[in-house]
């Protein structure tokens, strides 16, 4: 029994991981229509934003309460400035281009921002484990786990609410829902799309960065752990449809717990626990679990 | 106008001497190792920054003992650097650039890389030096005249890691083992298990969790090894992994439940120093890093390393530092034997079966038919003394007791008890 609970719980904190990335990269997909391959770099980005400024703020002696806090600043940070620059600076020039294009876009992106990510923070790993260690541990079982995992799976739920919120309870959210239902319809009935596209890359890039900053204090940040992810992501996305939220909340914990389940009892297949997942899915549901129907154009 | 006039001739005239201070022409050495990704922080800059260090100090006369003699035998030595990064197809494209752009290279951590490169090497027919990958399958499954290794193989370290835990727990009864699924984690965790049931059949494996390259997150696997009650725990992470592992495990008690082995671990000393729980048994692959032995020329080499780059040399620089001296000695050999300026067939001629002394202590190029270095091994338990990680109980074991005889491949010899012949 403990040792279901124990995969369980595992598996929930592998998926809040997945999904702050997933969540991000299905929001400016769903609206934008662009496999975000930068998204990765953002998550690097916050992650290395957040652990600086965590490291600067512990090495001035300052209490690691609010270690916290910089997470966030540090995630908000880089979405405010790295979403409409990359939006405003270069996206705009390419939208209308085929979707293949704007991949191609995006993954210079990433080359580009992998590259100066080392220029900035060098090849050595960053460290401040500070705020994982600070709220203890506590028991499954006889299994210790760090509170922090609870911030995280805490932090997950509520960015995916608040996002689901903001989407299908608000103004903008219904404006935005009209602009991924059909672009030119909205336009014609006075939705500024343009601006829409802005918001939404910002938030996207803000979940990414909010993903890495959540992470940092678990990892050593080193260069390369955009790369990894980008691509877990991705499959989480294509699981859940691409576009959808409750997708791909449900790809993350799917993935999430099946892949617990491999570690503990068939660890040798562990590798291809999210191919095996996305396949199977696929199979039933070529297009993912929640893709929205699609009109036949003649 | 006189005076800045008179600067000129003195500044010329200096620039002339410079240029014939040296009787040779340059030996040109590239030099291919990571300068980006995942490996460059732990291996790949280190080694480029001993690389560096060795090529001046060695050019100004400044490297001690045997190998005062300003650069190799006389001859300046000048660096090519090459990025490692981007996997077995683009090393050998950049290999077959290289090559015709110096005299030899000295290179490649990746053991994909090696099994990839040292073919084409041999049909470019331009000599080549591994320095750091571990796979023992370079010369076990073929011959080369033109490849080398300076670098003993990972067999060694696993083999050695198993007889240190026998010795120090002769009744461990069980063991896990936690490694990056890729050929060096899957070879060192194969080699240590054969090793421990080798040395003792009894002993029973709980669980091999083999997670993906770079995972970053092991909190399931971490629940099931907290699970197995294994005694000990095999580990050959590094880099960014190997520090996720100490990070998430040791809040949770992994470090203080199991008798943790992280067999690569020495370069992580120096980014996780205390953070690493004192018991943990580590190792640096060889005789390297604060398993040196302390001559003049280690002593020397540490020193310069600290003073330059603010960190002592971890294993990487170590090994690229012998690499280098190992071509050196091979070098100035041929000399000896007559050849003023030696072309590359008399530097592999006295290259084979050399035996040189490095910082790490002495290598011989004793397997492979004299194309492959053997040497001893090392481990200690970490301590924390006064706020710094220290390694105590260290223990050396030869390469008699670690090493298959030339011509054994390393499974059959552990597979057969270490009896093969």
């Amino acid at each position: 029994m403990t040792d279901l609970a124990a995969v369980l719980f595992d598996g929930v904190v592998y998926s809040s991981w997945l999904f702050l990335m997933a969540a991000g990269l299905t929001l400016i997909y769903g609206v934008m229509k662009i496999l975000n391959i930068a998204h990765g770099s953002l998550y690097a980005l916050g992650a290395y934003a957040g652990a600086s400024m965590v490291g600067a703020w512990l090495a001035g002696g300052h209490p690691a309460v609010a270690s916290y806090a910089l997470l966030a600043v540090a995630a908000l940070a880089v979405g405010l400035v790295m979403g409409p620059l990359l939006e405003r600076g270069l996206l705009r020039l390419v939208y209308g281009k085929d979707e293949v294009v704007l991949l191609l876009v995006t993954y210079a992106v990433f080359l580009i921002l992998e590259d100066a990510i080392k220029l900035v923070w060098g090849v050595e790993s960053l460290m401040v484990s500070e705020p994982y260690a600070l709220p203890g541990n506590f028991l499954i079982g006889e299994l210790a786990y760090p509170v922090y995992n609870l911030i995280l799976i805490g932090a997950a739920v509520a960015l995916g609410l608040a996002v689901a919120w903001g989407l299908y309870r608000t103004r903008s959210g219904k404006l935005l829902l009209a602009v991924i239902h059909d672009r030119e319809v909205s336009a014609a009935m006075g939705i500024n799309v343009d601006r829409t596209y802005l918001y939404t890359f910002t938030i996207g890039a803000t979940l990414a960065a909010a993903g890495g900053a959540l992470t940092a204090p678990t990892i050593a940040v080193s260069p390369g752990i955009g790369v990894e992810v980008i691509v877990l992501s991705f499959a989480v996305v294509v699981i859940g449809g691409l576009g959808s939220l409750g997708g791909a909340a449900l790809g993350a914990l799917m993935v999430g717990i099946v892949r617990s389940i491999m570690v503990r009892y068939w660890p040798e297949a562990e590798l291809f626990t999210i191919y095996l997942v996305m396949a199977l899915v696929l199979i039933a549901r070529p297009k993912g679990l929640f893709a929205a129907p699609e009109a036949r154009k003649i | 106008m006189r005076r800045s006039f008179v600067h000129l001739l003195a500044a010329a005239a200096a620039a002339f001497a410079a240029t014939n201070a040296w009787a040779q022409a340059p030996v040109k050495i590239g030099i291919v190792t990571f300068l980006s990704g995942p490996a460059a922080g732990p291996f790949g800059v280190p080694a480029r920054n001993a690389a560096e260090v060795m090529a001046e100090s060695l050019n100004a006369g400044r490297v001690p003992g045997a190998h005062s003699a300003k650069g190799f035998g006389g001859a300046p030595v000048e660096l090519v650097l090459i990025d490692e990064a981007g996997g077995p197809q683009k090393q050998v494209q950049e290999l077959r650039n290289l090559a015709q752009r110096v005299d030899l290279v000295i290179g490649y951590i990746s053991s994909g890389d090696c099994l990839a490169v040292a073919p084409v090497a041999e049909e470019l027919k331009r000599l080549t030096v591994l320095f750091d990958c571990g796979t023992p399958r370079i010369f076990e499954d073929a011959s080369y005249r033109y490849v080398f290794r300076t670098g003993a193989t990972a067999t060694g370290d696993a083999v050695a890691l198993a007889r240190y835990v026998l010795d120090r727990r002769p009744g461990v009864k069980s063991f896990a083992g936690i490694n990056q699924n890729y050929a060096w984690g899957q070879d060192s965790w194969n080699d240590f298990e054969a090793a421990m049931k080798a040395l003792k059949p009894d002993v029973e494996v709980k669980t091999s969790q083999m997670p993906k390259l770079f995972a970053g997150q092991f909190g399931a696997e971490i629940s099931t090894l907290l699970s197995s009650n294994a005694e000990v725990i095999h580990s050959s992470f590094w880099g960014g992994d190997l520090e996720g592992l100490v990070l998430q495990g040791a809040p949770r008690g992994l470090f203080q439940k199991h008798l943790v082995l992280l067999a690569a671990g020495e370069p992580a000393i120096n980014r996780l120093g205390t953070k690493i729980p004192d018991g943990t048994i580590i190792g640096a692959r060889g005789p390297f890093g604060p398993f040196s032995p302390g001559t003049e020329l280690d002593k020397w080499f540490r020193a310069t390393f600290q003073e330059r780059y603010g960190v002592p040399p971890n294993y990487a620089a170590y090994k690229m530092a012998q690499a280098i001296l190992g071509v050196k000695t091979a070098y100035e050999k041929a000399q000896k034997a007559g050849a003023a300026t030696p072309n590359q067939e008399q530097i592999i001629g006295a290259l084979e079966n050399l035996t040189f002394e490095a910082p790490g202590g002495t290598v011989r190029m004793a397997l492979g038919k004299g194309h492959q270095a053997v040497q001893g091994v090392a481990y200690g338990v970490a301590k924390s003394v006064g706020g710094e990680l220290t390694l105590v109980d260290v223990k050396q074991y030869p390469p008699e007791q670690t090493t298959p005889p030339d011509g054994v491949k390393s499974e059959a010899w552990i597979k057969s008890g270490f009896k093969a012949k």
